[in-house]
């Protein structure tokens, strides 16, 4: 019996290698293991290799893994590409038609399955997807029924004949394979899971999810991967709340919209990626000087300009950090899991009318993307605080304006929402007085940059750095972001067992950086190791920026366009611990 | 209920002397007295330029934005609560050069905003550029030599995206321009009102005598059907987009507002931002 395994399937774009995993997954799920994916995909709809890999696990996971201990593959190709991943005593699935051949130097073993021939058998190669899926399961010795179950849930709307043929696919595809291998494999007989079910989302649909609890009611967005989803997601869910989303002509009207109905009182976001977020730059300090809240999703891929489009990297943290012109106060956070893109959503909604700031979620494509095993969601911790919004002002005496930008201890003002009798006030990006009409005036310009720049003074997001510190003086403090925090506590187990002892933290404030709450972390690590998908070290840059210690600060970076995996952090890791010297991945 | 007065404020407009941009301003506060608005019931949205001041010279909810986004902005104001009325201003350069796209898309997607266009055909605040609307020939100190740029015709272009409202004016017809923001106001959809205000310091082609000379009033054609499509394309370039009046509405087609599915009356800042513990479940079910 084992815990865990990983299995891959692999074909070209647009032939069934995205609903094989899900049918797959889902089922999986439902028996309770905790499941975390990974897509491999190409910037293009039709052709070209794609393939999707997940980790099953009867204990929480936050990482794809190294090795691979099942391939099911639609051509050759993708066998090719993949075998190497493959542990010793690996299994390939491969479909009969392409005659598989495993390369040389692989010791794997063959299944051919007339996976093609048996679906248009059944009317239709389209159910590649389900023999695939069902032989994998088969392999498994995984009980048949429940995946039967999740195959007509999948199909149930499209009818009982449907879903009987399906349900037919997947036994004929069971059976070959059972056939072939002389019954499930023992050595891929996994311990029972908990059979509770979890939830199993993207980091997009996560966010989605969190922007309708936080009251996000409008959403204005240009499509871009790896974004899209969450516009997706909310143009089916909106309407049922009153709102809506709209498909913009592009994202500096996606920006500017959500900036004129954040203005006018609706929680309105927007989601991008690096491309896009350019684009914004200018409208993010119009929200910084009008002091509107906004809140725009950041989904990280590969840069520069259009880069790897559909790879993962965080490469953007400059960007967000420093971008548009001019200074303004700003808030970027960095979700680090499925659950925190729910409860940072929440939050960045708060945020951004509390201090009446624009405010930057940003993700890396892994954690927008990879489909996931999350904890259940807490209704009960959905808050919404709008901060000094104020309704009912008393009414305005012959010219007088309400004073929208009244200087106060806090930096933050009273704000009203047009509609409002006693509110009447003047917006500009121009700088401008306490009720909002443009001035040059010195004393005033200074009172109002010292106004807005001093409003985050202090400001802390839930769990501002998430510490994991079970050593005093730990031979390594590793850091990271985003999606990386799994691949990181992996890789920290296998040198915990080699007797290098680590701390982690995970920066989820990026901006203003928690500077102080990083310090003692910092001070009693012996060596520190950054860990980050770029190559310029942006967050490691952040640190000794704001910290110091660059001494001892190192950098692990990758920017090939894959996440790390456990074997890259643990060789880097056991390098650095040795001679203080490591190599760029 | 408010007259003009009441949309007047204390501030005095840095605009020169003899600018159009004060009839059209006035104009504004007229339009929004006679459709029986209250200041806090309007917000006046504004690019960037001399006319994009003009938010806040009128007393109403003013927002004064970034060179080219009046519309992206406006519509978020108008999605978010439609009991506003929301009018959209901005001068020739800020809608038909760098906003260009986002005029020709609102007026597709048709929301109910009022979009009054400054249209002195030269760019003022940074003292004398060209504009998209500078005639063919006009000599700038962008073109010293004379624009060799074809003159763009926002009315055909307005026209050709399917805007469902088109009227032109003259920022001396305090009358006509005061009677078509008004018409514009009450339309259910988009409106574009392009208004030729003549630039006294920086544009010595395009004067008040000058547009007087050339102005084609639809009042001229008593017969003339405003709903008529191709009769309204054909007048404008029978003109050389130089007609005034309402040239063009569309009634029947519906306002993006309306064809939002499930979109409410009532401003969608005023509606509950929480919600259910039995939503909530509903939601996260679809994960499991």
């Amino acid at each position: 019996m084992i815990s865990q395994l990983s299995w891959k399937i692999g074909g070209q774009q647009g032939e069934g290698v995205e609903s094989t995993d899900r049918i797959f997954s889902t089922a999986l799920n439902r028996l309770g293991y905790y499941l975390y994916g990974y897509r491999h995909f190409s910037s293009r709809i039709k052709g070209g290799h794609t393939n999707n890999k997940i980790r099953i696990s009867t204990n929480p996971i936050r990482a794809i893994s190294d090795d691979l201990d099942i391939l099911v593959a639609f051509d050759q190709e993708s066998i090719d590409l993949n075998a190497k991943e493959l542990r010793l005593g690996g299994v390939v699935v491969a479909d009969a038609k392409f005659n598989p051949t495993i390369p040389d130097g692989i010791e794997a073993r063959l299944f051919a399955v007339p996976i093609t021939a048996m679906a248009e058998e059944l009317g239709t190669s389209l159910m590649k997807n389900m023999v695939a899926s069902g032989a994998s399961w088969a392999l498994l010795g995984l009980p048949l029924e429940v995946f039967n179950k999740a195959v007509e849930e999948e199909f149930g709307r499209k009818g009982a004949a449907i879903v009987e043929k399906n349900i037919e696919a997947v036994k004929r595809g069971a059976e070959f394979v059972l056939e072939l291998a002389g019954g499930p494999l023992d050595e891929f007989k996994l311990d029972e899971a908990d059979g509770k079910q979890k939830l199993f989302m993207i980091g997009n649909e996560a966010i989605g999810l969190g922007s309708i609890a936080a009251g996000c009611r409008l959403m204005a967005a240009y499509p871009i991967t790896p974004a899209s989803e969450i516009m997706e997601y909310l143009i089916k869910k909106l309407p049922k709340f009153g709102g809506t989303v709209v498909q913009t002509e592009d994202e500096i009207a996606a920006v500017t919209m959500a900036i004129g109905a954040n203005y006018a009182g609706v929680r309105t976001m927007t989601a991008s990626a690096g491309p896009g977020l350019s684009l914004m730059m200018e409208a993010i300090g119009l929200a910084g000087m009008t002091e509107t809240p906004l809140v725009i999703v950041n989904t990280q891929r590969g840069g520069p300009s259009t880069g790897l489009p559909t790879k993962q990297e965080q490469s953007d943290l400059n960007a967000m950090v420093y971008g548009t012109h001019g200074e303004i106060p700003k808030i970027v956070i960095a979700p680090a899991s499925i659950e925190d893109c729910f409860y940072d959503t929440i939050e960045s909604f708060n945020l951004s009318e509390q201090y009446q700031v624009p405010v930057i979620l940003m993700t890396d494509l892994q954690l927008s993307l990879g489909k996931q095993s999350c904890e259940p969601l807490d209704y009960g911790k959905i808050e919404i605080k709008r901060g000094k919004l104020v309704s009912d002002v008393p009414a305005l005496e012959g010219h007088d304006l309400f004073k929208r930008y009244e200087l106060t201890e806090d930096g933050i003002s009273p704000r009203v929402l047009p509609g409002e009798k006693g509110g009447l006030h003047h917006v500009t990006g121009v700088e401008h007085d306490e009720v909002g009409r443009p001035s040059e005036n010195a004393l005033n310009r200074q009172s109002m940059m010292d106004k807005r720049l001093n409003k985050l003074n202090d400001m802390y997001i839930r769990d501002a750095i998430r510490v994991d510190a079970p050593h005093e003086t730990p031979d390594l403090l590793t850091i990271g972001m985003g999606s990386t925090g799994g691949t990181i506590d992996e890789a920290r187990r296998l040198l915990d067992e080699e007797g290098v002892t680590t701390n982690h933290v995970t920066i989820r404030q990026i901006h203003p950086f928690p500077t102080s709450l990083l310090m003692p972390y910092l001070q009693k690590a012996k060596k520190v190791i950054v860990i980050e998908n770029n190559a310029t070290a942006q967050l490691a840059s952040q640190i000794k920026m704001n910290a110091g210690f660059a001494e001892k600060i190192k950098s692990l970076l990758k920017y090939d366009g894959n996440p790390f995996l456990p074997s890259d952090v643990h060789k880097a890791c056991k390098e650095l611990s040795l001679d203080g010297n490591i190599q760029r991945v | 209920m408010a007259t003009f007065k009441e949309f007047r404020n204390n501030v005095k407009p840095n605009w020169c002397p003899g600018c159009g941009d004060f009839s059209i301003q006035a104009a504004i506060q007229r339009a929004a007295a006679n459709v029986g608005l209250e200041p806090e019931q309007l917000a006046v949205i504004s690019g960037i330029g001399c006319s994009g001041r003009i938010s806040g010279y009128i007393n109403a909810y003013g927002f004064h934005g970034i060179h080219g986004r009046v519309l992206p902005i406006a519509q978020g104001v108008k999605l978010a609560n439609r009991e506003l009325t929301v009018i959209a201003s901005g001068g020739d350069g800020d809608g038909f050069a760098i906003g260009m796209g986002h005029t020709v898309h609102a007026i597709r997607r048709n929301l109910n905003v009022t979009y009054i266009v400054m249209d002195n055909q030269i760019y003022g605040l940074t003292k004398g550029q060209t504009s998209p609307r500078s005639a063919e020939g006009f000599k700038t100190k962008s073109t010293p030599e004379g624009s060799i740029e074809s003159t763009l015709s926002p009315l055909e272009i307005a026209m050709s995206a399917g805007a469902t409202f088109v009227a032109q004016s003259f920022s001396s017809d305090l009358k006509q321009l005061t009677s078509l923001i008004e018409q514009g106001i009450k339309h259910e959809g988009f409106s574009l009102i392009n208004v030729f205000s003549p630039c006294v310091t920086f544009n010595k082609i395009n004067t008040y005598d000058w547009f007087k000379e050339n102005i084609v009033s639809l009042e001229q054609f008593p017969e003339y059907d405003p709903s008529n499509r191709v009769l309204a394309m054909n007048k404008i370039m029978e003109t050389n987009g130089m007609l005034t009046g309402l040239i063009y509405q569309n009634t029947t087609r519906k306002s993006y507002e309306d064809l939002v599915t499930g979109f409410k009356h009532e401003g969608l800042a005023k509606q509950d931002m929480m919600i259910t513990p039995e939503e909530f479940d509903k939601l996260v079910a679809e994960f499991r």
